[in-house]
């Protein structure tokens, strides 16, 4: 178990939670959203009430279609033939905190030791995680008080802070805190003084880094 | 428990609890022949022909008694929790992508959903329901494309005039219980 954050500022916004309740995000956005979700319970209510509405869409009778003669028998077979629904057993102790949620780990194979850094610039080292073509999905590790690298946004991204902070011109973000950044935001984020600071960002296009060093290496670590 | 005009919810979370205690299979035949035919209406309208959708409402209906102990009726309606468990299916079967879950809350035996809070929540789901019959056509027809369609996160504008404050308020509610439980 991860444990509650209950300082989280900067949340999602109504239309990533309606996105991930009626399954229409990126891949990447949607580990994004169930990560920050397993650390905070306001977005999780939220989600829940977004998903209500999908209920009472489905709860509606009035298009509903007939299924097949024998599609309870079907299905009761399936039930009979499935394996038993396996006691999920936590992989960690619950006194034993992880920095990475559940949702996380699963992509990393693990929690924040286990991850396969490679340095970018500045310090700063980057993991890309495996998800559909949509979208990418990445985890930061930005040292204190060292900047992001500089760039430029088309779409949509989401920046999530998972171990440490950084401070831009919407505030401080720490563990918990997303920050939900568009074509209209400009920004440099900066790693708070200290400890490194760990995000897991997503993004529907790809980073348009300044300058050419960063953009000739754009080419080599596929950012 | 006293309420009768709107057991209607109410008897489906029953239901769920009897498959899950007592693997009732008539409690079971009930949810299906209401729901099942709901399920496949959903996944035509997201794109799956017919033969898929009839295969894809079976394997949803077969994870609702696999995972019936999961539903946690102070949290969502019925309709609710088998609304995510197909969606979960169509991104799965349709979108051939994976679903990363929020992390569980782990349930403790002390978590026994609240009897009160299990009513609360299940009216507003049916408030919420009354809602969305009011809607005007144009508004409504938006959110069953954002929901059943293929509007793309980008168009989603999450403005659906419903009053989701409550049902949220409900939610979180039951969960803060559910975390002082588990200490």
């Amino acid at each position: 178990m991860t444990g509650m954050t209950n300082e989280i500022k900067h949340h999602l916004t109504d239309a990533l939670l309606m996105g991930y309740a009626s399954g229409n995000l990126p891949e990447a956005f949607d580990l994004v959203v169930a990560t920050h979700i397993s650390l905070c319970d306001e977005c999780r209510a939220r989600l829940g009430s977004f998903e209500a509405v999908g209920g009472a869409l489905i709860d509606e009778a009035a298009d509903a279609v007939d299924v097949n003669d024998d599609a309870l028998e079907s299905t009761l077979r399936l039930i009979e033939g499935a394996p038993k629904d396996p006691i999920r057993i936590r992989d960690t102790a619950p006194e034993a905190e992880t920095v990475f949620p559940e949702p996380l780990r699963d992509y990393v194979g693990g929690d924040l030791d286990a991850v396969r850094w490679r340095s970018i610039a500045g310090g700063v080292k980057q993991a890309v995680l495996p998800t559909s073509r949509d979208a990418t999905v990445r985890l930061l590790a930005i040292p204190g008080g060292a900047a992001m690298p500089d760039h430029g946004h088309h779409g949509t991204e989401l920046t999530l802070v998972l171990k440490g902070a950084f401070r831009d011109d919407d505030g401080l973000f720490a563990r918990g805190d997303v920050e939900v950044a568009n074509e209209d935001l400009h920004h440099t984020p900066i790693a708070e003084p200290g400890e490194v600071c760990i995000c897991l960002a997503a993004t529907d296009a790809p980073l348009r880094f300044k300058g050419i060093l960063p953009r000739i290496a754009q080419r080599f670590i596929g950012i | 428990m006293n309420v009768v005009v709107e057991a209607e919810e109410q008897d489906w979370a029953a239901l769920v609890r009897r498959v899950d205690r007592d693997k009732d299979k008539a409690a079971f035949a009930a949810l299906f022949r209401h729901f099942a035919p709901r399920v496949k209406a959903f996944l035509m309208k997201s794109g799956a022909g017919e033969a898929l959708a009839e295969e894809c409402t079976q394997e949803v209906m077969a994870t609702l008694w696999q995972k019936a102990h999961m539903f946690d009726p102070s949290r969502a309606s019925v309709s609710t929790w088998i609304y995510t468990i197909a969606r979960n299916r169509k991104i799965d079967a349709l979108r051939r992508q994976r679903r990363p879950e929020p992390e569980d809350l782990p349930w403790g035996p002390e978590a026994e959903p609240d009897q009160a809070e299990v009513m609360t929540l299940q009216q507003e789901s049916e408030k919420l329901a009354k809602a969305m019959k009011k809607l005007p056509e144009k508004q409504r027809k938006l959110i069953e494309k954002a929901y059943f369609g293929d509007l793309s996160h980008s168009e989603i504008a999450a403005e659906t005039g419903l009053p989701l404050g409550t049902i949220k308020s409900r939610i979180r509610l039951a969960l803060e219980r559910l975390r002082h439980a588990m200490g």
